[in-house]
């Protein structure tokens, strides 16, 4: 089936996993911005988690204002270029574009937020002036989404942020764990270092926070805490077979090939297991790198995925075929993956329900197990007073946990959702802290 | 299938659509290529002392991702020599016998004007155009504008041409004087036999603002220019049924202005012009556009059942009063159509901050369709005007259309207000929000 081949140059690679949202033009971005109607109190500043001013910073592109234009979105999103990029503007802002109900296509609102973005970050230029030092320190964990935008956001009202990240890498699975047809790695960390050279805080890399030593140290060095962590690694499903060679968590297979373009393995039958937008990510993925057959594999029916249509429509674009109503059963294979066993599945009263003698096996060389993250308990449970709900850090308005010297956002906080939820958390998070020392 | 030859002041045309005098008409290429086409007449560049242009001569404003919605131009008359327009003229004359070609003249003397127009009549001319409407350059050598702006002037220098012309004398005038009229009256006491307008409206487009230079920047400098183009066509209009309704007036009008598609054109007619005259259209599409508008044209008089030009001609102006004629007791409202409505709220905003805050949110959840508050709705169109989606916004007449009374028939009953204060103020009952209660609205707190 597939139309793509193995790449074995870093031009292959880019041409098949080719931009869905490439970079406008400046006349593209003239008559794009040119159709936005400048609804009053618009649908897609509501729809944005983030609320931007979207048809202002439209109306800045279109009257050659790009400065002013990246800065409304600044003002409101730290992750600006990223999130043009990597937000599933289909359900948000674009989804929600009065034209939509005029069968007129929505305005392009990511790529202008892209294009106006990326202009200052090309120019380096300096949108905002801190304000004064104001002597207190902040420890950040994690450079992810939510840690970046609450280091900028406190490093904007004088504050001494330091990041202490474990990765090597900033802004967490936008660089490591997004698609590569959405974004390329050299505009996520372009976008970090030029809020890094903008807001001037610290990041330590390869510097994880492993237990109570290091926590107690961040609490007596620092005033405050800003847990960014997101979640761990691939959870098991619990089967037969899963610690096979070539029986992969998703979230390590995908930031394998986001690091490593072109010696990550991939099968030439690939099983991808789950029904989410990471499932539909690593099938699409697998299907890019030349995989000659790909199936996902959901135990529950088409319309109860949670992964967003248009996700499941472009890896279905690649080739991959949905299989439903089926879970796996065991990973076949001696020492290495052969096949999966599946059982059949019906849903009954919002269950899923085995169809006894259903079973059947499916050859493949390879399955990735699309099931979702695990949380970080076993760490978090290290921080005196710090409540958890079903592994999820518990906040308040401020994003301030049950120990109030420790604030949060994220994956951490919500299980696991965009880029741009976590961007919003860590704004508003840094404000919480503000009022904290402050005392207001 | 409709007529559309016409017969104006006794020139003959194919069709009213004329190319004006204008860059499309300044060469015999040109002109042919357009009577090829289908144009059924052009105005020729005005001929003239040929000048030595500017190298820059177009600016444009662009609007809503459209180019040159207006164009500026600081060209000024031919360049080339006499002889070659004349024997060009000729060509085109004898390949297209049954098309209008027009000599556009501008010249300054009595000695001069004579020449040009036997020139002009000796090389196949169907008919002359007076430029008194150029508003750069030439008009500070006192030609163009210049006449057209001292009726006295004009009145002479036409006679002049009636000294000598043989064939149909057209007078275009210019747009930068206060009342068209009272130019378009001198052509006529002059001995003219048609009139046309209007010419570019003088203008500035605007300024370079890395460099601070006005549009089109010649070496670092600018200066006004002519605007013309889609923009201008409202005040070309106005301007052609000011003098389609001089009382008792018996020239011919040919319309000018912002004509790019057959309803343009359609409109100039009903408001008194007999032919129409197209350049801006042509140097932004080229001569193609013909096709439009001949089918377009022609599809409307058949729907209409107007058998030739002639029967449209200023079938508008019967409808088209000054304002103490209109009826002050007709009422319409503005009605939103829930079906259409995209809930952009351009309607609500525009009428809450521009006009009379007749328009309401239900403030409910997801809910963005707006409505209309009926009793403080003063029928003023603005919403229907905003809505981006077509017949959404509708005027719905209120009342029953038994009653008609105007200004004029309030005012010759002393049933005006006349003072400051006066009961009889239009507006007086009409619904007014607080001044202070602005300030509760939080329409604006969001991006503080």
């Amino acid at each position: 089936m597939s139309e793509y081949g193995k790449p074995t140059t870093e031009k292959e690679f880019d041409s098949n996993f080719e931009q869905i949202k490439p970079v406008m033009n400046a006349t593209e971005a003239h008559y794009e911005s040119s159709r936005c109607l400048y609804c009053f109190d618009a649908p897609c500043v509501t729809a944005c988690p983030t609320g931007i001013d979207i048809p202002q910073f439209i109306r800045q592109i279109n009257t050659q204002n790009i400065s002013g234009s990246a800065k409304t979105i600044y003002d409101s999103n730290w992750l600006g270029n990223a999130c043009g990029k990597v937000c599933p503007t289909e359900v948000l802002c674009e989804g929600a574009c009065v034209y939509n109900h005029q069968d007129v296509k929505p305005i392009e609102i990511g790529r202008l937020q892209n294009f106006a973005t990326d202009a200052v970050i090309e120019r380096k230029e300096q949108l905002y002036t801190l304000a004064p030092k104001i002597g207190k320190k902040i420890a950040i964990i994690g450079a992810g989404p939510a840690g970046i935008a609450c280091a900028c956001e406190l490093s904007l009202m004088g504050y001494d942020v330091e990041i202490f990240e474990a990765k090597e890498k900033p802004s967490g699975l936008t660089v490591y764990g997004v698609a590569p047809y959405k974004i390329l790695n050299e505009e996520v960390l372009k976008e970090m270092e030029y809020l890094q050279d903008q807001f001037g805080y610290t990041v330590h890399y390869n510097q994880p926070i492993k237990g109570m030593e290091d926590l107690s140290r961040l609490e007596r060095e620092f005033d405050a805490v800003f847990l960014g962590i997101g979640l761990g690694e691939t959870r098991s499903i619990r089967i037969e077979g899963e610690t096979l060679e070539n029986c992969v968590g998703a979230t390590e297979f995908i930031e394998e090939l986001k690091m490593d373009h072109l010696n990550t393995p991939v099968g030439k039958r690939v099983i991808v297991i789950g029904g989410g937008n990471t499932a539909m990510d690593a099938a699409s993925e697998s299907a890019r790198m030349g995989a000659e057959h790909v199936i996902l594999a959901y135990r529950r029916g088409k319309d109860e995925m949670g992964a967003y249509e248009f996700e499941y429509d472009l890896a279905k674009a690649v080739g991959v075929k949905g299989v439903f109503n089926i879970q796996p059963v065991e990973i076949l294979g001696n020492g290495k993956v052969e096949g999966v066993r599946f059982i059949r599945t019906k849903v009954e009263n919002g269950k899923v329900v085995n169809v006894p003698g259903s079973e059947f096996t499916e050859a493949c060389d390879m399955v990735v197990r699309a099931t979702g993250q695990a949380k970080q308990e076993t760490f978090l449970d290290q921080i005196d007073g710090l409540e958890l709900e079903w592994g999820k850090i518990i906040v308040n308005e401020h994003f301030q946990t049950t120990n109030p010297k420790y604030f949060a956002g994220g994956d951490a906080v919500n299980g696991g959702a965009e880029v741009v939820n976590a961007a919003a958390h860590g704004k508003v998070a840094a404000k919480g802290i503000n009022a904290y020392l402050s005392g207001s | 299938m409709a007529d559309l030859s016409i017969n104006f002041a006794g020139i003959k045309a194919p069709n009213p659509f004329w190319l004006a005098s204008a860059p499309p008409t300044n060469s015999g290429y040109q002109v042919m290529k357009a009577f090829d086409a289908g144009w059924g007449g052009a105005v020729w560049k005005t001929l003239g002392v040929p000048v030595v242009n500017v190298s820059s001569r177009y600016a444009a404003v662009s609007y809503g991702g459209k180019r040159m919605a207006g164009l500026n131009n600081i060209e000024l008359i031919t360049d080339r020599p006499l002889a070659d327009n004349l024997r060009e003229i000729e060509e085109v004359k004898k390949r297209f016998p049954d098309h209008a070609v027009i000599a556009s003249l501008m010249v300054e003397t009595r000695e001069q004007w004579h020449q040009i127009v036997r020139d002009a009549e000796n090389a196949g001319a169907d008919g002359l155009e007076l430029n008194f409407g150029c508003p750069h350059g030439m008009c500070e050598r006192g030609m163009g504008s210049a006449v057209g702006q001292e009726p006295e002037v004009l009145k002479t220098i036409v006679g002049w041409v009636m000294e000598v012309a043989k064939t149909p004398v057209i007078v275009k005038l210019t747009p930068n004087i206060t009342d068209i009229t009272v130019p378009a009256i001198a052509a006529q006491e002059g001995g003219a036999d048609a009139i046309s307008m209007i010419n570019t409206i003088q203008s500035l487009i605007g300024v370079d603002l890395d460099n601070l230079v006005p549009y089109p920047n010649v070496d670092g400098k600018s200066t006004n220019g002519g605007y013309c183009g889609p923009a201008v066509k409202p005040i070309a209009l106005n301007m052609v049924k000011n003098c389609a309704q001089i009382p008792n007036y018996k020239l011919p009008i040919s319309g000018i202005g912002g004509i790019e598609n057959w309803k343009d054109a359609a409109e100039h007619i009903l408001l008194g012009a007999q032919s129409v005259q197209v350049c801006t259209a042509v140097m932004h599409y080229g001569f193609g556009i013909i096709r439009d508008l001949k089918s377009g044209l022609s599809r409307y008089m058949d729907e209409k059942g107007f058998a030739t030009i002639d029967d449209m001609v200023g079938q508008a102006l019967p409808n088209t009063k000054t304002w103490e004629h209109l009826n002050l007791k007709y009422k319409v409202v503005a009605s939103i159509d829930e079906d259409k409505c995209i809930g952009c709220q351009l309607c609500y905003t525009a009428c809450e901050d521009g006009a009379h805050q007749a328009i309401g949110l239900s403030g409910e959840g997801d809910y963005r369709i707006p409505h209309i508050i009926d009793e403080n709705c003063v029928g003023c169109n603005l919403c229907s005007l905003v809505c981006p989606v077509e017949e959404c916004i509708t005027m719905e007449r209120r009342d029953d259309g038994t009653e008609h009374l105007t200004w004029k028939e309030r005012s010759d009953n002393n049933n005006i207000p006349t003072t400051f204060n006066d009961e009889l103020a239009g507006g007086r009952g009409h619904w007014i929000p607080k001044p202070e209660d602005a300030l509760k609205t939080g329409h604006y707190d969001k991006f503080k």
